[in-house]
């Protein structure tokens, strides 16, 4: 406990602080806080990267710590901000649970998480292992996110701080994927939101919103304007 | 070399139809690429064959068996899918639905998608499998909102976030898989994550941290299975894009997340000693199975009709694997190579018939055979060797899986049989009326060409009378490398 | 036991009744200095104390023997509350018979009583007060005790001077769990003592008040008792709050009485500090409505639940 040198305990800093962002963001209406809260777990990540490459001196740690800097710190929110501002969607609706059940859902959540990477914990050798439940319950509180949401936009920033979950799991667990892994990892993360925006443009060319609401129709047999895809089934 | 050949030339088309994708002669050059393509794999497969596994490019490539028949299998697919889609893709653009900039786009994403495909079949890291899923994933996403109509877009969504989520999970299965080999194989270098030395390391792995992973994996690679219930995306996704797409996501995009499934199985039973992976392939592919069948009488458009159809068929072929054993993982290598023939044939047959109806609902299509003699037997043919008649290959297939099943899992039996009756009943009811039915349309001047579809029918009869015999070797040493059982 | 401790038993007894209607008056102060009102006077909380004294008490026709008594119960839960806590030095006599839960038990009886007074006359307003003061208690009380589970967890035990005491002289170093319980804390600490997101106590608005509510009917002595009360559990509170997260300066169990003598002013300047962010925090903030007080406690409780998963996860 107090024996702990301080880059870890910086280090558990950052991870308590994105289990944080996490509630913040499973509880925050405003899509521009969102898009602020995923820059600032971008910029968490960051900084536990550039600490553990300091600490272990692992190469490639740098090397994805720059990755982060580029991708997900600066690229991510520019864009997602451009998107919002061209498209003018500053609001959520309110969420599906309100924010209290919300709460107590993402708290049982991350129970869940703790006890699953409980094992996993046990087995790691490295300095971090203690965060990857951290890494754990991040994921499933971001998915947690995803499902509560209405707008489109914020389901996105649910998908993409899932993946930042996920980084810092395997950053905790093994000190970071192969780099080539790491590469390809980002580059799927890169495309997918150019296809997104691609993606937004294309959803409110056709709804004039976008709220998932209208999104909805192949689900309840609704005609829509194809009059050929009626559909019922779930 | 034939390798590299293999790899590039999808992904050089996928560059040269970025630029002349909406020429008159670019659906020609996506046929020429993907014929080049198609070479390559077979030259690829006689050099497996005469010398054995392959292992390249500092071991991030591997080639056995079980994978070099997927590649063939998917150039071929890719192949004739390029061939029909020549006209197909013309006729849409004739009739306004696609404009000369979504063509290309159409063109580049198609090739594209073959290439990563490729690259998650041949690749020997499970992390580049997992990148490559995830680029086939979203070089498709806009391909399945090409029309821009409102249903278009909605199954774009939903594929998009719902694969997304899924292959999230199988994202956190690999890092798992990485955690657990690390510790005997070192993270210097990459060879971790490669999947011929955690085989080879498979039994000293963490048995709990493994199965883990493959809970995750499996939920992550099996919603892009179409496994129950995470199929949402999949009829959606097959019914709303253009018919080609349907053709490759259900023949070829199933079998290479399958494929993945089952790569990671292998580890993970040799891990774990357990019945547990093997339980939750069977448990989730009869879910599959029993879901679609009933959930096909709903269906009142006709690709959602066989969208359900390809889940129940990735539901027997998963409950296939997961049962294991050398006749069980013969049948399972069977059944996918003619799911995959037969269902594109299907798509095919069902594009031109909906062109020609101008309508993708059941009720609007009658009477196919006045209308075009050979689309109403292609589509009959088809479905007929779909739903498992002899002398198709699904048959031989299907009872292959059926008797092993009355012998390793007879409480399994009633129940497949009885979600195949379901499934038989619904298809063809419905198949029946489109084709023989009443229409006042007159018939077509010239027949259109369905030289792709009557190529795969013929093909899945024969492989339900004969199995070549350097098939069957090449199967069984798939099975044998599957293993389990 | 030495005479030392007695003497800081007697001490901080003695401190907190004479300090903390003087705390109250100095939060007031400075609020009016940030709302640009003129300050009223520093001692303003004494003389109505005082005043009240004087006069004839008045109750209700229909006023149980409970109605009566409930102020003086009142009034010594908070006075026992503040001989368990750890102000100025940790070697407290009284605390052998009392650790962190029980003061959290002390804490609810006064609640318990105080309400129950407030609905013996049975009118509208003090069923009123009482029901939403047990709505709040009931969803603020398990975020202090996890508070409390996480600093217990750190030091091994749940007494609350040997946890002042651990925290005081170990190895500094980070603790998130810590820094999470700490805004837990304060977000309790508000709610509990009617501060303003939860309830305003310089009106008496009759949609919005709580505490106001259930001291409508009390008048002269009884008035004055429940006041000083409240003012000595705001005291409280702020000392618990000292207790486990700044607990530096603090006379140990081996401390001297210069160490004693030197805590004093340290208490005043932590107080000073204190008050002066409170009035900062109840100026900038909004009053919520009263049906969003539950959200305000739970994000407090999630504070303290993540503070304490943290901590058992991360090991600090």
């Amino acid at each position: 406990m107090t024996g702990l040198p301080f880059d870890l305990q910086l280090l558990n800093l950052c991870a308590a602080l994105l289990l944080l962002v996490s509630f913040a963001m499973l509880t925050q209406r405003r899509i521009v806080n969102l898009v602020n809260l995923l820059a600032f777990q971008g910029t968490l990540l960051l900084v536990a990267t550039l600490l553990l490459a300091w600490r272990t001196g692992q190469r490639h740690l740098y090397l994805s710590a720059v990755l982060t800097l580029a991708l997900k710190v600066t690229f991510l929110p520019w864009m997602l901000h451009r998107l919002i501002r061209r498209l003018e969607v500053y609001w959520d609706t309110e969420p599906l649970l309100n924010i209290s059940g919300t709460m107590l859902v993402g708290l049982l959540v991350v129970v869940f998480a703790f006890g699953l990477a409980q094992p996993i914990s046990a087995l790691a050798s490295t300095a971090t292992r203690s965060s990857i439940g951290i890494a754990i319950a991040v994921v499933l509180l971001s998915f947690i996110t995803m499902i509560t949401r209405r707008k489109a936009m914020s389901q996105v920033v649910g998908f993409l701080s899932m993946e930042n979950g996920l980084f810092f799991g395997a950053m905790s667990a093994t000190y970071g994927m192969p780099m080539i892994v790491e590469f390809g990892v980002a580059l799927d993360v890169l495309v997918a939101v150019i296809v997104l925006g691609i993606f937004f443009f294309q959803i409110r060319e056709q709804f004039d919103s976008l709220d998932l609401h209208h999104l909805e129709s192949l689900k309840e047999g609704a005609t829509v304007a194809q009059a050929d895809s009626i559909v019922e089934d779930s | 070399m034939e390798l590299l050949l293999l790899l590039a030339t999808p992904a050089v088309g996928a560059v040269l139809l970025g630029i002349w994708g909406a020429r008159r002669w670019a659906p020609e050059l996506n046929v020429v690429m993907s014929l080049a393509t198609f070479l390559a794999a077979c030259a690829l497969t006689a050099r497996v064959i005469g010398e054995g596994n392959l292992l390249v490019a500092h071991e991030q490539f591997f080639i056995d068996p079980f994978n070099v028949f997927l590649v063939t299998l998917t150039a071929f697919v890719g192949l004739t899918t390029s061939l029909f889609s020549r006209p197909y893709m013309r006729v849409e653009m004739n009739h306004g639905r696609v404009s000369a900039p979504r063509l290309r786009l159409y063109h580049s994403m198609y090739q594209l998608f073959m290439s990563t495909m490729l690259l998650a079949l041949t690749t020997n890291n499970m992390g580049l499998l997992w990148v490559a899923m995830e680029a086939a994933t979203l070089s498709t996403v806009l391909l399945v909102t090409l029309y821009r109509t409102a249903a278009s877009l909605e199954a774009g969504w939903k594929y998009f976030i719902l694969c997304g989520v899924g292959i999230a999970q199988a994202l956190f299965g690999t890092i798992l898989l990485y955690f657990a080999a690390e510790r005997f194989l070192g993270a210097e270098g990459v060879s971790a994550l490669l999947w011929t030395h955690l085989n080879g390391i498979k039994g000293h792995l963490e048995p709990v941290v493994l199965g883990l992973a493959f809970v995750f994996l499996l939920v992550g690679y099996g919603t892009k299975v179409g496994l129950a219930p995470l199929h949402n995306w999949l009829p959606d996704a097959h019914a709303e894009g253009p018919t080609p797409i349907s053709a490759v996501l259900s023949g070829l995009l199933l079998n290479v997340a399958i494929y993945a499934v089952v790569r990671c199985k292998v580890l993970v039973e040799g891990s774990l000693h357990s019945q547990l992976p093997a339980k939750m392939l069977m448990g989730f592919g009869l879910l599959s199975v029993v879901l679609a069948a009933f959930l096909l009488w709903r269906q009142r458009d006709v690709k959602r009709l066989f969208a359900y159809s390809s889940i129940e068929h990735m539901g027997i072929i998963t409950f296939a694997f997961g049962m294991g054993g050398a006749v069980a993982n013969f049948a399972a290598l069977l059944h996918m190579t003619v799911h995959s023939l037969t269902k594109s044939a299907i798509f095919f047959a069902v594009g031109h018939a909906t062109q020609k109806a101008g309508s993708q609902l059941i009720d609007n299509i009658r009477g196919l055979m006045t209308l075009s003699p050979t689309i109403g037997w292609g589509l009959m043919m088809g479905s007929l060797a779909i739903l498992g008649m002899p002398p198709f290959g699904v048959f031989a297939s299907e009872f292959l899986i059926l008797t092993t099943a009355m012998r390793e899992q007879p409480w399994a039996t009633p129940i497949l049989l009885a979600a195949l009756g379901v499934a038989f009943a619904a298809i063809f009811g419905r198949v029946q009326p489109m084709v023989f039915g009443e229409t006042r349309a007159g018939r077509l001047p010239h027949p259109p060409a369905l030289l792709p579809v009557f190529t795969h029918l013929a093909l899945v009869l024969i492989l339900g009378l004969y199995v070549p015999p350097y098939l069957a070797d090449w199967y069984r040493a798939a099975a044998r490398l599957i293993g389990g059982g | 036991m030495r005479t030392l401790d007695l003497i800081t038993q007697v001490l901080e007894i003695i401190a907190a009744l004479a300090v903390a209607p003087l705390f109250v008056g100095w939060i007031n102060q400075c609020r009016a200095w940030l709302q640009n009102r003129r300050a009223p006077s520093l001692w303003l909380p004494y003389r109505g104390i005082r005043k009240l004294f004087h006069k004839d008490a008045v109750i209700a026709e229909r006023a149980s023997g409970l109605f009566r008594i409930a102020p003086y119960i009142v009034f010594s839960a908070m006075v026992l509350a503040a001989a368990i806590i750890p102000s100025m030095g940790t070697a407290l006599p009284f605390t052998t018979a009392a650790d962190a839960i029980a003061l959290v038990g002390l804490l609810a009886t006064a609640r318990v009583f105080q309400s129950l007074a407030a609905m013996d006359i049975g009118t509208a307003f003090g069923t009123l007060g009482a029901r939403r003061e047990m709505m709040v208690g009931f969803l603020a009380e398990p975020a202090l005790l996890i508070v409390i589970f996480v600093a217990s967890i750190i030091s091994a035990t749940t007494a609350l001077p040997a946890i002042t005491e651990n925290l005081a002289t170990q190895h500094l170093a980070l603790y998130p769990s810590l820094a999470f319980s700490a805004i837990a804390f304060t977000l309790v600490l508000l709610a509990e003592n009617a501060r303003i997101p939860i309830d305003n106590p310089s009106t008496h608005l009759e949609l919005t008040m709580i505490h106001e509510a259930m001291l409508l009917e009390y008048s002269a002595r009884h008035l004055a008792l429940m006041e000083w009360a409240a003012a000595l559990k705001l005291f409280n509170y702020a000392c618990i709050g000292f207790a486990l997260f700044v607990p530096w300066g603090i006379s140990t169990s081996e401390g001297t009485p210069l160490t004693l003598l030197a805590s004093i002013p340290l208490l005043a300047g932590k107080l000073l500090i204190v008050g002066a962010g409170l009035a900062l925090v109840e100026t900038v903030s909004a009053k919520l409505r009263v049906f969003r007080a539950p959200e305000f406690l739970a994000t407090a409780f999630l504070f303290a639940v993540l503070g304490l998963l943290v901590h058992l996860l991360l090991g600090a």
